[in-house]
C-alpha cells in the first residue's frame, strides 16, 4: 500500500496531528489536503512531551489533548477516513502510548486501515512489531554504519531528516541536506522521503532532486491551528507541490 | 543516536583512563570540598527516640548539594572531547548552580533550562546562575517544571550536539547517563562507608535517601549493594494525596513505560500520556525514576516508599532546631522517613542518611508560603 504511493513519481507526504480543532475537523483536513494533491498523510498521535517536535506542533498536541483526544480516537479516526479515502496512512507517535496500549493497538490500527508506523524515540535496534510497516528516519548526524543497517530495516520508505534539531517551519535547507540525500539514495532499498522545515515550494523542489518525496508537517499544523477552512488547506498544499505548474 | 554513541566512547574510556580519574579527583578534593563530613546527629536521634543517626553531609559540598560530584565529571569529560557549550535542565536549581559553578570553573559556555514554575519557587538559585555567568533559560511548556526543561534541553541538544554536550543531572535517561551519573555520584557511598566505619567499627543497618531521578541514592547505596545486612530505602515525594498529579511517587502510582530515552517506571495515565507531578521540593518533582532504581525496585534489593509534603516540613523543622543544620526539602523526605521509623529500632542500631542538600534555597518558598 505504501510502496504504490511511489508507482506514479514523486509523493508528497503531508502530516497532521489529529484531534487539534477535533476529530470531525482533522478528518475534514486529511481529506482536503488528499484533494490538494497528497499522496500519503502522516497521522501524528498527539503526545504529553513531544521532544522531537517545535513549537507549532507542540502546540497542536497540546490543544488536542485538552480537547479530550484519546489514543482510541486514532482508530475511529482512520475507520472514518477509510470510509471516504484510500490514501496511505502512516502513523507518525512516539514511543510510551503504543507500548502502553500493547499490540492490540496496532492490530486495530491496521484492521481500521493503517498501512505503517514511525515511532519517532524508538531506535531501530529496539523495533520488534510486526504488525505494520515500520519506517525509520535517519538524520544528519546518523552514522554510515548505522545507515546502512537502518536503511535495510525500513519498510515501505526510508524518512531522512533534513534538519538538525526539531520540527518546524524552517525558511531554507542546510547544505549538507542535498550530499545527504545522494548517499542515502545510494544504500537506499525503499524510496526515501525527506522531511522537518520544508514549508516553500522551492524547498521541496530542491529536496526532490534527490528524494523520492517530500514531507510537509509544521506548515499545515500551522494553519490548521487557526482552522483553516478545508478548501484553504487544498489550495495551500496545491501552492507548495513542486510537481504542479504554478 | 551518534551523539549518544560519542558519549559513551568517551565515557568507556575516561572511566579507566587514571589521568582523568585523578584530575576528577583532584578536583573534588582541592575545589569542591571533598570528602564530606560524616556527622552523627545525637539530638535528632535522641528527640525522636531513635538508634544511632549519621548524615552524610553533601550539604557540606561546594555549592550546597551533592549535584556538583557529577557536574564536575561530566564538564571536564566534555572539555576532553572537545565541547565548549554546556546545556542543563535543572529542577530545585541545583543541578543548575552545580553546571553553572563547573562550566565556570573550566571556562565552558553554559545554558541551563528551567521551567517557570521552578524558577519562581527557587529563585535564589536562579540568581546564582546568572551570577556565575551561565544564561537560564525560562521553559514554559507543559507543567513548567523539571520534564519540560528536559524537553527543552534535549531539543536544544538535537540542534547542537556539535559543540554542546548535555549535561543531565540525575541517573536518568538514556545509556550513558544513568550508569555515567552513577559513577560520578558514588564516590558519596564510597566515603560515607568508610567514614563509618572509622567511627563506629561498623556498617550501617538502614542507609536512607530521598529519589527524585535518584542520583544521590544510587550514589549512597552503590557502595552496600553487595552487602545483604544493609537494608536500602529510597523515599520519593509523596506530595499532597494519592490521586495522579498529586504527587511524584512512581512506585506507588506508577507503572513501567519509556520516556526521556529510558525504560522505567513512570506516571502516566492509562493512554500512556506522561502524567503531572506534585511535590514540596522541586528536585523530586519528576514522573520517571532512574532506571537502576526500577531495577533494584523489582529485584527487591531496595525498599521504597514516600513521604508526604507535611511530614517533609516536619523533619526539616526538626533537624534545623536540634542540630543546626538546615537540609534541602528533598533530603527533609528522607529525615522525613526517619522520624517515622526511628522508634522501631533498638538504640545500638544504626542508620545512615544521605543529607544530599542545604535548605537555603528553599527557605524564600516557604517563608512566602507561611510554613515556617
Amino acid at each position: 500500500m505504501i510502496r504504490s504511493a511511489f508507482k506514479k513519481g514523486p509523493v508528497f507526504v503531508a502530516y497532521l496531528t489529529i484531534g487539534d480543532g477535533g476529530l470531525d475537523y482533522s478528518l475534514e483536513s486529511a481529506l482536503a489536503l488528499e484533494k490538494g494533491g497528497v499522496d500519503l498523510l502522516e497521522i501524528g498521535i498527539p503526545f504529553s512531551d513531544p521532544v522531537a517536535d517545535g513549537p507549532v506542533i507542540q502546540k497542536a498536541m497540546q490543544r488536542a489533548l485538552e480537547g479530550g483526544t484519546k489514543l482510541a480516537d486514532t482508530i475511529t479516526f482512520i475507520e472514518r477516513l477509510r470510509r471516504h479515502s484510500q490514501i496511505p496512512l502512516v502513523l507518525f507517535t512516539y514511543y510510551n502510548p503504543v507500548f502502553q496500549a500493547g499490540e492490540r493497538f496496532l492490530q486495530e490500527a491496521r484492521q481500521a486501515g493503517a498501512d505503517g508506523i514511525l515511532i519517532l524515540d524508538q531506535p531501530y535496534e529496539e523495533a520488534k512489531q510486526k504488525i505494520l510497516d515500520q519506517i525509520f528516519i535517519v538524520s544528519p548526524s546518523t552514522t554510515s554504519e548505522r545507515l546502512s543497517k537502518i536503511a535495510a530495516k525500513s519498510q515501505g520508505f526510508l524518512y531522512y531528516v533534513c534538519q538538525k534539531g526539531v520540527t518546524g517551519v524552517r525558511q531554507e535547507l542546510p547544505a549538507f541536506a542535498f550530499s545527504d540525500l545522494k548517499k542515502i539514495k545510494n544504500i537506499a532499498r525503499t524510496p526515501v522521503v525527506a522531511g522537518f522545515g520544508i514549508s516553500e515550494r522551492s524547498m521541496a523542489q530542491k529536496v526532490l532532486r534527490y528524494a523520492d518525496g517530500f514531507v510537509v508537517g509544521s506548515y499545515f499544523v500551522q494553519e490548521m491551528g487557526k482552522r483553516a477552512s478545508p478548501d484553504k488547506l487544498s489550495q495551500l498544499a496545491k501552492a507548495i507541490d513542486p510537481r504542479r505548474e504554478l | 543516536m551518534a551523539p549518544l554513541h560519542e558519549l559513551q566512547k568517551s565515557w568507556e574510556s575516561a572511566a579507566c583512563d587514571p589521568l582523568f580519574l585523578a584530575n576528577l579527583d583532584r578536583i573534588l578534593r582541592e575545589y569542591a570540598g571533598r570528602p564530606t563530613a560524616l556527622t552523627e546527629v545525637a539530638n535528632f536521634a535522641g528527640a525522636i527516640d531513635g538508634p544511632r543517626i549519621f548524615l552524610k553531609r553533601e550539604d557540606l559540598l561546594h555549592t550546597g548539594a551533592h549535584k556538583l560530584n557529577n557536574a564536575l565529571g561530566q564538564c571536564l569529560l566534555a572539555k576532553q572531547m572537545g565541547k565548549t557549550r554546556i546545556i542543563a535542565e535543572t529542577g530545585a536549581g541545583q543541578h543548575g548552580v552545580a553546571t553553572a559553578t563547573a562550566c565556570a570553573y573550566l571556562s565552558l559556555e553554559c545554558v541551563i533550562y528551567m521551567g517557570k514554575v521552578d524558577m519562581q519557587r527557587q529563585m535564589p538559585n536562579v540568581q546564582k546562575m546568572h551570577l556565575l555567568g551561565a544564561q537560564v533559560i525560562s521553559v514554559e511548556n507543559g507543567s513548567m517544571t523539571l520534564k519540560d526543561a528536559v524537553n527543552e534541553a534535549l531539543r536544544d541538544w538535537s540542534f547542537s550536539y556539535e559543540n554542546t554536550h548535555y549535561c543531565l543531572g540525575s541517573a536518568l535517561g538514556p545509556h550513558p547517563f544513568p550508569e555515567m551519573v552513577a559513577a560520578f555520584q558514588s564516590v558519596i557511598g564510597k566515603e560515607a562507608k568508610q567514614q563509618l566505619h572509622n567511627m563506629t567499627g561498623n556498617s550501617p543497618d538502614l542507609v536512607v535517601a530521598c529519589v527524585g531521578g535518584g542520583s544521590n541514592a544510587i550514589g549512597i547505596f552503590s557502595a552496600f549493594l553487595a552487602d545483604p545486612a544493609v537494608q536500602l530505602i529510597g523515599i520519593e515525594g509523596g506530595g499532597k494525596g494519592k490521586d495522579l498529579g498529586e504527587h511524584a511517587a512512581r512506585f506507588q502510582g506508577g507503572k513501567p513505560g519509556v520516556f526521556h530515552g529510558c525504560h522505567t517506571y513512570l506516571l502516566q495515565n492509562n493512554d500512556g500520556q506522561i502524567a503531572g507531578t506534585h511535590s514540596i521540593s522541586a528536585g523530586l518533582d519528576y514522573p520517571a525514576v532512574g532506571p537502576q532504581h526500577a531495577d533494584l525496585f523489582e529485584k527487591g534489593r531496595v525498599h521504597y516508599t514516600n513521604a508526604q509534603d507535611d511530614e517533609v516540613l516536619n523533619a526539616f523543622r526538626l533537624l534545623a532546631r536540634t542540630e543546626g543544620i538546615i537540609p534541602a526539602l528533598e533530603s527533609s523526605h528522607a529525615l522525613a522517613y526517619v522520624a517515622k521509623v526511628a522508634k522501631n529500632f533498638s538504640k545500638d542500631k544504626i542508620i545512615l542518611v544521605n543529607l544530599s542538600g542545604r535548605g537555603e534555597k528553599d527557605l524564600p518558598q516557604l517563608i512566602e508560603r507561611g510554613l515556617l
